[in-house]
């Protein structure tokens, strides 16, 4: 059962084609992600589907209908949404925002409940304007999931959290998905992806170049371990590329980074090639390898380029 | 709790925000208040000053004039030397200067500025206190009956003025900041997320005004009659009705400037470009009559023009609501316009 789908979606901003496009399927029940850097059009998908932007072209269908200009109701009745950045009403108290927002759906969970499940509970009288990072964003999930949605879009849903508030929001999003909910994420953090999703459809430049479980897309680097180096004269990745136990090479940062699924024939052959070309070796790591290396495998670009 | 309508909900929430910002809540109910308050000292009705006339001479002649002026309490005469005469004339310490020949068979003349209302009115007083000493018999038999002052001061004819004023700024600015701060916010995109009827979230809005309005005009009016005895002749109740087109005609006017506007000073602009000619021209704090005749049609067409003229026909002559009909139907067409074009223009990212 498909819970949203998109067929070659576009979108552009004057001479910018934030979305070139796509093609996108989420499944009823799953945890699906969209992953990239910033820039990369998330965004903008999940906002046509979320029927807040037009798309330039395409077909978009969520829960089994489609966007029209107006008669949308029925369809939001069934949604819950974090946009990213929202900043909701400070003046007001946690427990009169999430009362304004259950106001607007027929069928919507208590009050109470919904701020408790976000473990509000002891700020419920506090103003929106005193609360920290994290628990604006447990109130912002509180919002969305005060509907009881089928659905849940959430844009960037962590970013800029401390790590424990991260988790916290983390859990919200496991139980919503053990009650049988789906969810439809951003974001650019591959350790979120990979605990959340399912699935991860990995974006770049408004095009998706990677789809699959997190499992498949590692496994598809055919690398059991990443090699960074960094060397004290510049080499051409393909020197390295085929050398026995590497699977691959790409240039990165002014290094290289080498994916390996040997190991130990990997490295001997690799330290007698750099010495063969009279190349020093300045450092060198090992990892396991993640989401992350799929990305700059791929584009030969770190996702986060803070 | 039980769950309540949403337009409900959001009007509440709208004027709990409202309430919670100390100075939105300052300009508002307090700052009308300190307006009129300053306004009704410097304007106060005082009893009638004693005019200074110079009387300037160098014979015995001069003397006599000022014998003759003397006698009239009105007039504060004094006898001084031409040049001083000029200097004082010229200054506004003196309102009117009589030059006394020294040839018996010449003229007197009267010197004074015939742009200032207060010389002619000098220059008459004091020509009309000389003829009669001299003899002039009046032809016509008058008699005079001074009215009674309150209704007719300054300050009652500037407290409806306020109260007009201050609905709409209220209006236009508590509506206007409080929309493009949450299209700024991202706010109202997250509403257009939700299944919330946008015509619901745009009333809100307007029915938060009604429940300041009381607030509002109470304040201005209770500050009027407390200090300053101004009172309403006509019915409360229909000052209540014209108060709340008011307040609604001005809510759909700040909708509408704010419909579009992405950026706080982007909206302060248009919002001052719309309120500034009716703040000059719509005859708050002086009456629009001393503007010329024929922009006068146009300035009666303005909002704030047709809401200042029924509170003062309710408030100042006793007039009845039907009394005031095309004010009001001016202050309807202007809001219901502004309502439907703000739906329909609104941005809502």
């Amino acid at each position: 059962m498909v819970a949203a789908w998109c067929r070659g979606l576009v979108k552009r901003y004057e001479d910018v084609v934030a979305v070139a496009g796509i093609d996108l399927e989420v499944r009823r029940g799953e945890c699906f992600g969209l992953l990239g850097p910033n820039g990369a059009g998330k965004t903008t998908t999940v906002e046509m589907l979320e029927g807040l932007t037009t798309p330039d072209g395409g077909e978009i269908e969520v829960l089994g209908e489609r966007w029209h200009k107006t008669r949308n109701d029925r369809l939001r009745q069934r949604l819950g949404v974090q946009l990213q950045e929202t900043q909701l009403p400070e003046k007001l108290t946690v427990e009169e925002v999430v009362r304004l927002f259950a106001s607007f759906y027929r069928r919507s969970r208590p009050t109470d409940e919904v701020i408790a499940m976000v473990e509000l509970g002891e700020k419920r009288r506090a103003r929106v304007g005193k609360l920290s990072g994290g628990q604006r964003q447990r109130l912002a999930l509180a919002c969305a999931l005060v509907s009881d949605p089928e659905i849940l879009f959430l844009d960037e849903p962590t970013t800029g959290l401390d790590p424990q508030a991260r988790l916290k929001v983390w859990e919200l999003v496991e139980s919503f998905r053990a009650r049988g909910g789906t969810v439809l994420l951003t974001t650019h953090y591959m350790e979120e992806a990979a605990r959340l999703c399912d699935r991860v459809a990995v974006m770049d430049y408004g095009r998706i170049i990677a789809l699959g479980s997190t499992a498949e897309l590692v496994a598809a680097l055919h690398a059991e371990q990443i090699v960074e180096l960094e060397l004290d004269h510049a080499l051409e990745a393909p020197a390295l590329a085929s050398l026995p136990g590497v699977s691959g090479a790409v240039g990165r940062d002014g290094g290289l980074q080498l994916s390996v699924h040997d190991i130990g024939q990997a490295l001997p052959a690799m330290l007698s090639a750099l010495a063969a070309r009279g190349v020093g070796l300045r450092r060198l790591t090992t990892h396991q390898a993640t989401l992350e290396d799929v990305f700059v495998h791929l584009t030969g670009r770190a996702l986060r380029d803070e | 709790m039980s769950k309540l309508h949403p337009l409900v909900e959001l009007t509440r929430a709208r004027l709990l925000e409202f309430l919670r910002e100390p100075e939105a809540v300052f300009w508002v109910f307090v700052f009308p208040v300190l307006l009129a308050v300053a306004l009704g000292i410097a304007f106060r009705s005082q009893s009638p000053r004693v005019v200074p006339v110079g009387v300037a001479g160098t014979t015995g002649r001069a003397g006599e004039v000022v014998g003759l002026l003397d006698g009239d309490n009105t007039l504060g005469v004094r006898q001084l030397a031409a040049h001083d005469g000029e200097t004082e004339l010229a200054s506004g310490t003196l309102d009117v200067l009589v030059l006394v020949p020294d040839d018996p068979g010449q003229t007197l003349t009267y010197r004074f500025d015939p742009m200032r209302p207060e010389s002619r009115v000098a220059r008459d007083l004091v020509d009309d206190a000389l003829q009669r000493k001299r003899g002039r018999q009046d032809v016509v038999a008058v008699r005079d009956e001074h009215v009674a002052a309150v209704g007719s001061r300054y300050i009652d004819f500037l407290i409806p003025g306020l109260v007009g004023l201050n609905l709409m700024g209220s209006g236009m600015w508590g509506l206007g900041f409080a929309v493009v701060q949450a299209r700024v916010r991202k706010l109202l995109k997250r509403f257009a997320a939700t299944p919330m009827r946008r015509s619901h979230f745009l009333l809100s809005f307007m029915l938060s005004r009604l429940g300041l309005l009381a607030g509002e005009v109470g304040a201005v009016l209770g500050a009027g009659w407390a200090l300053f005895g101004v009172t309403v002749r006509g019915g409360i109740l229909d000052l209540a009705v014209v108060s709340l087109l008011g307040a609604f005609t001005f809510a759909g006017l700040g909708l509408l400037v704010a419909a579009r506007s992405r950026t706080i000073e982007g909206v302060s602009g248009w919002m001052n470009l719309v309120q500034l000619p009716m703040w000059l021209l719509s005859g708050s704090f002086f009456s629009y009559a001393r503007f010329p005749e024929a922009v006068q049609p146009a300035i009666r067409l303005l909002p704030l023009t047709a809401l200042n003229d029924a509170l003062r026909a309710i408030a100042n002559r006793g007039a009845s609501l039907t009394e005031t009909w095309p004010e009001l139907a001016v202050l309807a067409v202007w809001g219901g316009v502004s309502f439907v074009l703000a739906l329909r223009l609104f941005r809502w990212q």
